[in-house]
């Protein structure tokens, strides 16, 4: 990895990860890919999050889904850990809450798959200073 | 693939809207949707709590994200002709507010958790897509050390960590001592009950840290930082650490960072969860490997820190608005917030509420839009009674103060402080006598033992508090237990000691009524102290089982056979087994 040496360099490294977000919706049929954030600080992990993670990550390709799955940090909703966030295409992201491995599974089949909203929904309830 | 549903309806499913609504709103909509024909094309959806509860019952039409508030029964019809039928909006339920504070119609802004839950904390891509390292390129190549900082004394932030410093002028007192090696240290030793801020900040973000670190380095012309973390964040340190490794592979960390002559590199020291560690003086002879015991100011550490180096501390929350206030400028910092706390302020929500949580609010948002809205009332319908702000160090706020505006100087003004983010919340059934107590307890455990009324005093005050709720107070007690917490506040060393009678301060205050019944009527009003607790047993439904008086694990209880049973008051422990055990509801408590 060449060192960042001057703000040029920074901005390329940008652009390279841009590029390589670029490269993998080539690579899915100019499709973009669907992006789960699961929250894994450590009272998410504490509630069970990583299985959860584990499980989307090992069901998804067997049911041909193309999807990233990233752990996070808190999203801030301890109440209703383990949480996930899912981005589809072109779409805003949805929040789910209480996510154990069949709230998954319904997820994938139902939200994911069909495109129906499941049980469970938390409505975002900040605004983000970006 | 096209969803099958046109449009969802959202019904809040939090407990604040379902004890709003008389009915079953989600039933209801179903019914409805079912009699115009559009239950194949309308879903109906569960949705944990949107943040508003006062206003509830509230639901959500998707995809068009229009929110409605106090929907009944009877606004069932209107909302499915005039909106999904005829897709116009029923103004009468529409309540989107903008508030002042932060010109957003939503009561939280992310400031400090701007990237926390969105970003993989492992990959540094994550946080350089996101504009990361952005603000120290900014810093230095286009400004210098004494811009930088006019900046941060422009933007009008005040350290997170609860005294409120401003965060500008530290760094400017720290530049202007004249020294041959200065240090930049982050306070991550987070110790107060209740309280997981910073620690979900180093979780979720840990390189706007590292960033804010660098650029304090630059500004008080330090080449070195300390990251002094708890030992008991396993997570937080991983995640710092493997930060860490990959700024440095990035050339962010290191020599001649950007290509200029500035150098910064970051150690990490941990602590061994010492509370009085988070003063800052405590905190640096942790470091350099002393007892945790503080020092008296001055010398303050920007003159005078680690290694008798001049030295800056700032806490974990306020480093993370660094990197947003340098991108995005101080101006625009500035219009956040009250008129002298300017910005956000994250809160660990704790206790009896409903929607236990991290949440970052602008300064000046009330106490009752945090418990009620965000927080989502009281859990189980119960009465709000206290909140504690500040942590052991703070004092407690109660229903008086729910209008108040939550920053620095009103919740110093209250009685209570800032401090550095935790708010738990205590509902009818706490008992305020034993709560002061906890806190004591906690603080006696803490103390470091070096000055005499930290040590010995509070040791004394948790005595006398053990003595009220254990029945044997009398109202001397209560004078000698104000006037003893004016002494040690006044006489301690550190911020610890000048801090923790202020939960006795606070509760004497507001609560003096529930401290008289304890010593005059012999009572806890609220039920909680055990001592006060009278088991008794009764003369119609007691057959003289004996079942109780075998299972009284202290032989509390006597009597014969079929007759009536007696338990002595003096032996008995208040377990209650008898009570669980009896089968003709013979034991009451009194």
């Amino acid at each position: 990895m060449a060192k960042i040496k001057s703000v040029e360099d920074l901005k390329k490294i940008k652009e390279r990860i841009e590029q390589a977000n670029q490269k993998m919706i080539e690579n899915n049929n100019h499709q973009k890919l669907v992006e789960i954030k699961v929250a894994m600080a450590t009272c998410g992990i504490a509630s069970g999050a990583r299985p959860v993670m584990d499980f989307l990550i090992a069901e998804l390709p067997k049911r041909n889904i193309v999807a990233r799955v990233k752990q996070t940090g808190c999203m801030g909703y301890c109440y209703a850990e383990p949480t996930l966030e899912i981005t589809m295409p072109d779409e805003k992201p949805v929040v789910f809450g209480y996510v154990d491995l069949k709230k998954a599974d319904e997820i994938i089949e139902r939200f994911i798959k069909k495109g129906e909203l499941v049980d469970g929904i938390i409505p975002i309830n900040y605004e983000l200073a970006t | 693939m096209s969803p099958k549903f046109k449009k969802s309806i959202l019904v809040c499913n939090g407990s604040s809207c379902l004890q709003a609504s008389k009915v079953n709103l989600i039933a209801e909509f179903q019914a409805k949707l079912k009699e115009y024909n559009l239950e194949n094309e309308i879903q109906v959806v569960q949705s944990v709590c949107f943040n508003k509860c006062t206003l509830g019952p509230n639901i959500i039409i998707q995809p068009e994200n229009v929110e409605y508030s106090t929907v009944t029964k009877e606004d069932i019809d209107d909302i499915i002709i005039i909106h999904l039928l005829n897709n116009k909006i029923v103004e009468r339920l529409v309540y989107n507010q903008v508030y002042e504070n932060s010109g957003s119609t939503k009561k939280q802004y992310r400031i400090a958790l701007r990237n926390c839950g969105f970003i993989n904390p492992e990959v540094i891509d994550d946080y350089i897509e996101k504009d990361g390292y952005a603000a120290l390129a900014k810093c230095l190549t286009e400004f210098t050390p004494q811009e930088v900082t006019q900046q941060i004394i422009k933007s009008g932030l005040r350290g997170r960590g609860g005294g409120g410093f401003p965060t500008g002028v530290k760094w400017d007192i720290t530049s202007k001592s004249v020294a041959d090696q200065k240090y930049v240290v982050c306070n991550a030793d987070e110790g107060d009950p209740g309280a997981f801020m910073d620690r979900s900040v180093l979780e979720g973000d840990p390189h706007s840290i590292i960033e804010a670190m660098a650029i304090c380095g630059y500004c008080i012309g330090a080449d070195k930082g300390i990251v002094y973390i708890r030992a008991e964040y396993p997570l937080a340190i991983k995640r710092l650490k493997i930060a860490l490794d990959q700024a440095k592979e990035y050339g962010l960390l290191g020599e001649k960072l950007f290509g200029t002559n500035f150098n910064f590199d970051i150690d990490i020291k941990y602590g061994a969860g010492a509370f009085v560690c988070g003063e800052e003086t405590a905190l640096i002879h942790s470091m350099e490997g002393l007892r945790g015991e503080p020092t008296l100011k001055p010398p303050f550490p920007s003159v005078s820190g680690y290694l008798e180096k001049p030295t800056n501390v700032n806490n974990v929350e306020t480093f993370a608005n660094i990197p947003a206030i340098i991108n995005k400028g101080a101006d625009w910092f500035a219009s956040i917030g009250t008129e002298k706390s300017k910005g956000t302020k994250v809160f660990a929500l704790a206790g009896k509420i409903n929607n236990v949580g991290l949440i970052e609010v602008p300064m000046g948002t009330t106490l009752r839009e945090v418990i009620y809205d965000i927080g989502g009332g009281i859990r189980d319908g119960k009465k709000f009674k206290a909140v504690q702000t500040g942590g052991p160090s703070g004092g407690c706020l109660t229903e008086k103060h729910l209008d108040l505006p939550i920053d620095f100087d009103s919740l110093s003004a209250a009685g209570s402080m800032m401090g550095s983010g935790g708010m738990i919340v205590m509902d009818e059934d706490d008992c305020m006598v034993s709560m002061a107590r906890f806190y004591l307890e906690f603080t006696v455990e803490e103390s470091c033992g070096k000055c005499a009324p930290c040590r010995i005093g509070n040791k004394r005050l948790h005595e006398m508090l053990t003595k009220l709720c254990d029945d044997k107070g009398t109202l001397e007690d209560l004078d000698l237990l104000r006037n003893l917490s004016n002494v040690v506040k006044d006489t301690s060393l550190c911020g610890l000691g000048q801090t923790s009678p202020n939960p006795i301060l606070s509760t004497m205050q507001n609560f003096y009524d529930e401290y008289h019944a304890h010593v005059v009527d012999h009572k806890c009003p609220s039920g909680q102290c055990k001592s006060f607790m009278r088991y008794y047993i009764s003369e119609q439904n007691c057959i003289g089982c004996v079942v109780c008086a075998r299972n009284c694990p202290v032989n509390a209880i006597s009597g014969e056979k079929k007759q009536l049973h007696v338990i002595d008051q003096e032996i008995c422990i208040k377990c209650g087994i008898c009570m669980d055990k009896c089968k003709f509801d013979a034991i009451t408590l009194n």
